[in-house]
């Protein structure tokens, strides 16, 4: 286990040095600068500024600073947010992000899983229609849409949510962006545990727990639940990555000052360094949790192995 | 046994075999979701690519008489309104109003004014969306006291309006014209790319294909957004490369699919078959391939449209999209979600639109994957 742990993030340094050279070499060969503003700065200035920056040094020196940095743990400096260093940044805002992603994880699986296994039980039964119909609603209704409506339901019309901002971590400002994070995920959880509930309850260990005379509660929770987990797993790795690195819909419309509206500001005003630093938290976040999945695999399934 | 035999021996002329795909469209009529909601889509599809012809109001035409105007099934002006636009009327006119009264769709007023009446005033009337076909009545001997009359014009908003004034109805179809289009185009895009090559990766196989694939597995590693977002930064705002750039970007899938269906029906006992009886290559492909791999393109492209049209307003709402005053469902939501306190039917139609046009899209998918999936048979 140890050294398929040890091996996992070895070979997780070249593809996080694969990413950041593509993405590297891509941003810099869109046309424009991080300097090239619509009223434009007069030339000195700009030339000043690239030349702080080593934005004229040769290509691959650049390339090859920027790898040297990184392994030092320095994303560099913000160019568009001049007074912050890209670590300062991520320092600020991402906790913010992974304490909203995180409760809304917690919130879909909890509350997705709950309604799949009750889907499961009463297959083609009122509660199951009840349950599909509400995770198709749930994964087909977009969140740009779900968040405007969440503010004027809770907050507009009936007055019980502020309308957004963080304010300073309070619960009532946290429920409405993360109501609108975990809908949609929740709605996905639920149609993959009734899914494989189903199929797990079809089982033979199954079967042969509910002849051995086990209650209704053990089977499902104890031996069928143990089964029908692993899609669910494979969904939560990626899904918990993009959760905790923020969501520029939902940090956006309920003024929410985390690193979701980072990226694509930052690629918008060629910001090269924050771009750069949003993608490797955002590949770090991804290569994490899908090593947590394959881990927990084992934990599951007593089939998999990995020695 | 005799039965089967007597059935082998004597076809009954009536019954003839179906097709794979005579068979698909008697399963997706038995399914009421997908019938339906092709219905609602294409009632969708005509409502907005005709419906704007028939609209008294273009798509860029600004009232600004009727700024954020709520939805209404009877004709504007109203009563107040009419009041509130007369007084801005003589304040440009620069005269007072004495009194005003209203008969059969006409406003007739008195002004009195320091100077005498010009009559070039009248344009200013005229000029409102809310009043027509001004004249001047009578005037008093020494020109300072004038009856006017104007007729007001009727106009109907049955999605209210936006902030600017423009008619949201019109706007709605539209749009739907812009994001149906969108996704109709771009998905055929990232059909075409998808199943060329993974067509290509399962046929070539080996090296080819391991290197083809590898391609694909660096490209999904890359954050989805970023690689839409770059697309945007290189082609800039522009109108038609974004079709090409949302549909380069959704590719992937589908050359995954088909390259995981071309490998395994290589490998079928029948295209075996085939081959050991003699049959070219070409035919092999033409008569077994294609045909089994056509249901998960077709599965997988009513899938892929809404999540286009998703992309795309996705991409507009963040500004990326359509740019005014050419808009799609996501520029309307988008503004919709920017003016919720003070005029939420501009979120509210537009996301109607969408999100059920979304959910149509969806049950066909589902439908279709369920009348062309052998396996569920």
């Amino acid at each position: 286990m140890l050294l398929y742990l040890i091996r996992r993030l070895l070979t997780a340094i070249p593809t996080l040095f694969v990413i950041v050279t593509i993405s590297f070499f891509l941003i810099r060969v869109a046309p424009g600068g991080p300097f090239n503003q619509e009223r434009g700065l007069s030339p000195e200035i700009k030339a000043n500024l690239e030349a702080q920056f080593g934005l004229n040094d040769p290509l691959w020196l650049q390339y090859w600073h920027y790898l040297k940095n990184l392994l030092h743990g320095n994303f560099g400096p913000s160019y568009n947010l001049p007074d912050f260093t890209v670590t300062e940044l991520f320092r600020e805002g991402l906790p913010i992000s992974i304490q909203l992603g995180a409760s809304a994880l917690v919130l879909a699986l909890l509350v997705g899983g709950t309604l799949g296994i009750i889907a499961a039980l009463n297959q083609n039964r009122a509660a199951d229609y009840a349950v599909i119909a509400t995770a198709t609603a749930g994964s087909t209704i977009p969140t740009f849409v779900i968040a405007p409506i969440i503010q004027l339901v809770f907050a507009l019309s009936w007055k019980l949510l502020p309308v957004g901002g963080w304010g300073d971590g309070a619960l009532l400002n946290k429920i409405g962006p993360v109501l609108t994070l975990a809908l949609p995920q929740m709605a996905i959880v639920a149609r993959l545990m009734r899914g494989s509930m189903i199929e797990s309850l079809r089982s033979h260990h199954i079967r042969t727990a509910r002849a051995m005379g086990l209650s209704d509660w053990s089977v499902v929770v104890k031996h069928a639940l143990r089964g029908a987990l692993l899609p669910i797993i494979s969904y939560a790795g990626p899904a918990a990555a993009a959760l905790l690195t923020g969501s520029i819909i939902v940090e956006t419309i309920f003024a929410i000052p985390g690193v979701g509206r980072y990226f694509v500001q930052a690629a918008l005003n060629r910001d090269y360094t924050l771009v750069m630093g949003t993608v490797v938290v955002i590949a770090i976040f991804t290569i994490i949790f899908n090593l947590i999945v394959d881990l927990l695999y084992a934990v599951v399934d007593p089939r998999v192995r990995y020695d | 046994m005799t039965e089967l035999a007597d059935a082998q021996a004597a076809p009954d002329p009536e019954a003839l075999g179906r097709s794979l795909w005579g068979d698909a469209w008697l399963r997706l009529k038995a399914n009421k979701a997908a019938m339906f909601s092709l219905f609602y889509l294409v009632a969708m599809t005509l409502v907005c690519v005709f419906g704007p012809f028939f609209s008294p109001h273009a798509y860029t035409t600004i009232y600004p008489d009727y700024v954020r105007t709520p939805p209404s099934l009877s004709p504007y002006p109203q009563q107040e309104m009419i009041q509130g636009a007369l007084a801005d009327v003589t304040r440009r006119m620069r005269v007072d109003m004495k009194e005003m009264k209203q008969e059969d769709g006409r406003v007739v007023f008195t002004v009195t004014s320091t100077k005498p009446f010009d009559d070039r005033n009248l344009r200013y009337i005229d000029r409102s969306d809310t009043f027509d076909d001004a004249r001047v009545e009578s005037k008093s001997p020494d020109g300072l006291e004038t009856v006017i009359s104007a007729a007001t014009m009727q106009k109907y908003f049955l999605f209210g309006t936006d902030n600017v004034g423009r008619d949201l109805f019109t706007r709605t179809l539209v749009a739907g014209r812009i994001s149906l289009s969108i996704g109709l185009l771009a998905g055929l895009v990232a059909v075409t790319i998808g199943v060329v090559y993974g067509a290509t990766a399962g046929f070539a196989g080996g090296k080819t294909d391991e290197v083809m694939m590898r391609i694909v597995d660096v490209l999904y590693s890359l954050p989805f957004i970023f690689f839409v977002i770059m697309l945007v930064v290189f082609f800039g705002r522009n109108f038609v490369l974004m079709f090409l750039a949302v549909g380069a970007v959704l590719w992937l899938d589908m050359a995954r699919i088909v390259r995981g269906q071309a490998l395994s029906i290589r490998r079928q006992e029948y295209v075996q078959a085939a081959e050991a009886m003699g049959v070219s290559q070409a035919g092999i492909l033409m008569r077994h391939v294609i045909p089994n791999l056509l249901g998960p393109v077709v599965i997988y492209m009513t899938l892929l449209v809404p999540q286009v049209i998703l992309l795309e307003s996705f991409l507009s709402f963040l500004g990326l999209g359509v740019q005014e005053p050419m808009t799609s469902w996501g520029v309307l939501i988008s503004a919709g979600a920017a003016n919720i306190g003070s005029a939420n039917w501009m979120l509210l139609y537009p996301a109607f639109f969408l999100v059920s046009t979304l959910f149509a899209l969806n049950f066909i998918g589902d439908g279709l994957r369920d009348a062309l999936d052998p396996k569920d048979r």
